[in-house]
């Protein structure tokens, strides 16, 4: 039994948090100590405190974005208690597309449109994975690492095309090439940064603040008021905190400031996901078929439509999250470690939350755990540790985090306290 | 809701099974079976391991097909080709294992597949409403929040909730399938009540069971499967729990209880 459910003050509600998190359902919890963790030991030991440098928190936060968005799409795979092994290069293929319609030299495409048909591709590639996953019941682990090769295959050939053969870029005179390497560059203007998060604080907590009391007044279960005044202000917390690192001006000469447009895009995928996973029938649907996919099928629902679109939209995902990295390095690559991204992705899922085993997990998880893969990696790179270190510790904290994952799994069978 | 007569207008059993047959390929799983079950009334169906008792439940539940046979709902014959068609006359079925989603709340599992929507988004708030009503009409208070996951609840409650979701949506037939078997001394007790209530409410219930103590405890009628045959049907009061075993195992009886004829 949650005793947070049934609390009534802010008081009893803490009490109930303590008594789960000692019963081993912790929730975000190691997450965010794993932040606080990393944060406090590279701002300590990095080089001059550089770590914690609003330039490099931004850059940190814009490294992160990629394994974030990644980790977002493989979360449609785990929670139905699959895997996806293919986003990395699928996603590359639908970058590597957009990057090259956007060639003035050659296609020309605008900026939208090159984006349209990069994220179509990946979700027909999607698509294409789910059905013979679902239709003809082959394991997705098979299918997806079949599709991993395949993608990586296509990638090369995609990188071929054009005057810049197997590596496109993003530098020139083009708008159409500006807007795709704005996507992690560009800056919003610091003033309209301030004005941008606060109708965003506004409105997100007008939302909770209504809809809470709301169910409150028709005696509902809801949290007590104190409480969503405290979620409230953690969220304007948070929002106060990044807008002021990011309208410091970061640059040594020149100025640099203001929110990064990255910073919008990820907050736009997680809000997107998470209305669709938790607000509407297709998530509830989601989640039941990683739970129990007998007693989804029992209830009527079409375990084939859902997990196919599941699928493809994971791969759509994926697409997002590697253009954001084309962004990240003006351009593609024919030396894009493909699958060393799938790793993170799962990892940062599994590190922020989601489970291994279907059923459980939340976009959330994958914002927060790529920051703690983005933090390792990027204070890994400022101690000037070569990268064979970054892999060891980035494995050891996925050990850790499946660790936790498997132990609350087993305190669930056993009777204690799970949450979706 | 209201009870409703324990037999239609025209005095008819709300479901009225005759000469139903099942074969699978040789194997003969039902034989003539002619089988009643009354609104207000709890019908036990025992029998032997083999007896058949899962394939008749499955027959009127949709999920099988008779080969033969004449099925009629409140006096209307039909045919029930799939579970969804079971469920727009009010037939469900709360299956052994339950089918409930453990990482899902209460709420969402009793909605399952038939969920709210308003403005595409799921409408949570009329659905806790709804489902705190079945549960607290089926007088379930043994659950402090239905926003709890099904995980952290008993076996009793957990059987409490499947039949809750089954009986929500206007059912007037609930067939459950071993409802106490893997419950404890306490919670069976709360399921057979339970059981009794969804009689009171005026609807058909009907209980396959191996344990004879709960069969005499909540039926008010026992039909007993042997080898695919219905051999007896009657009130519960005319058997004892001897001549029950003795149909179970023998398929006739050696002393008085019960009668061959088919109405009860």
């Amino acid at each position: 039994m949650p005793p947070e459910l049934v609390a009534q003050s802010l008081r009893e509600y803490f009490r109930a948090w303590l008594a789960r998190i000692a019963a081993g359902e912790s929730g975000v919890l190691p997450v965010i100590v794993a932040m606080a963790a990393i944060v406090l030991v590279f701002g300590a030991i990095s080089p001059n405190h550089v770590f914690l440098l609003p330039v490099n928190l931004v850059n940190l936060f814009q490294q992160s974005a990629v394994f974030m968005v990644l980790a977002m799409a493989e979360g449609f795979a785990l929670i139905l208690g699959e895997i996806d092994l293919s986003v990395g290069f699928v996603g590359a293929c639908g970058a590597a597309i957009t990057v090259q319609l956007v060639q003035p030299l050659t296609t020309n495409w605008p900026w939208w449109a090159a984006i349209l048909a990069g994220l179509l591709f990946c979700a027909v590639f999607g698509t294409i994975q789910g059905t013979l996953i679902t239709r003809l019941r082959l394991p997705s682990f098979i299918v997806t690492l079949a599709g991993f090769l395949i993608a990586n295959g296509l990638f090369l050939w995609i990188l071929n095309f054009g005057p810049f053969s197997g590596y496109p870029n993003l530098a020139g005179f083009s708008d159409n090439l500006h807007v795709i390497y704005y996507l992690m560059w560009g800056n919003i203007d610091p003033i309209i940064s301030w004005v941008v998060a606060g109708a965003f604080v506004a409105g997100l907590g007008l939302w909770m603040w209504i809809s809470d009391s709301r169910r409150r007044s028709s005696g509902l279960v809801a949290p007590p008021a104190s409480l969503t005044l405290v979620k409230i202000g953690l969220i304007a917390v948070v929002a106060v905190v990044v807008v002021g690192i990011c309208n410091t001006n970061r640059a040594s000469i020149g100025t640099l400031e203001g929110l990064p447009w990255v910073v919008p895009i990820v907050l736009g995928v997680l809000m997107a996901w998470t209305i669709l996973l938790q607000r509407t029938k297709y998530g509830r649907y989601v989640y039941a078929i990683g739970g129990n996919p007998e007693a989804a099928r029992r209830a009527g629902i079409n375990l084939s439509l859902v997990r196919t679109a599941a699928f493809a939209l994971c791969s759509f995902t994926a697409g997002i999250g590697l253009m954001l990295y084309a962004s990240l390095l003006g351009g593609m690559s024919n030396n894009l470690q493909g699958g060393q991204y799938v790793l993170y992705a799962v990892a940062a899922a599994v590190i922020g939350g989601t489970s291994l085993f279907g059923g459980r997990g939340k976009p959330l998880h994958g914002v927060l755990g790529g920051l703690v893969i983005g933090g390792i990696y990027n204070g890994m790179f400022l101690m000037g540790l070569s990268v064979q270190w970054e892999y060891v510790v980035t494995g050891l904290v996925l050990l850790a985090a499946v660790t936790i994952d498997s132990l609350s799994r087993r305190g669930a069978a056993s009777g204690s306290v799970t949450r979706v | 809701m209201a009870a409703v007569a324990s037999t239609t207008a025209t005095g008819e059993p709300l479901l009225k099974i005759r000469e139903l047959d099942k074969h699978f390929g040789p194997v003969q799983a039902l034989y003539h079976v002619d089988l009643d079950l009354p609104s207000s009334q709890v019908t036990a169906l025992v029998g032997d391991n083999g007896a058949g008792k899962t394939v008749l439940t499955k027959c009127v539940a949709g999920i099988y097909q008779p080969d033969h046979g004449q099925v009629s709902w409140e006096g209307h014959p039909v045919h029930i080709r799939n579970a969804r068609d079971a469920a727009r006359l009010g037939i469900e079925t709360v299956y052994q294992d339950l089918a409930l989603a453990d990482n899902l709340d209460i709420v969402q599992n009793m909605f399952l597949g038939r969920e709210r929507v308003s403005a595409g988004l799921l409408d949570e708030d009329s659905m806790e409403r709804s489902a705190a009503e079945t549960l607290a009409s089926l007088r379930v208070t043994t659950v402090r929040s239905i926003r709890q996951p099904v995980a952290s609840l008993s076996g009793g409650q957990r059987q409490s909730v499947a039949v809750a979701k089954a009986v929500m949506w206007n059912s007037k037939l609930v067939i459950m399938d071993e409802p106490t078997a893997a419950l404890g001394v306490v919670q069976t007790k709360q399921v057979l009540d339970l059981i009794k209530r969804l009689r009171d409410r005026g609807l058909a219930v009907m209980v396959i069971s191996h344990n004879l103590n709960d069969v005499f405890e909540v039926a008010d009628r026992i039909a007993v499967l042997y080898l695919g045959r219905l051999v007896v049907q009657d009130k519960a009061s005319a058997f004892d729990r001897q001549s029950v075993v003795q149909y179970m195992t023998t398929g006739g009886a050696s002393r008085a209880g019960g009668t061959l004829t088919t109405n009860g």
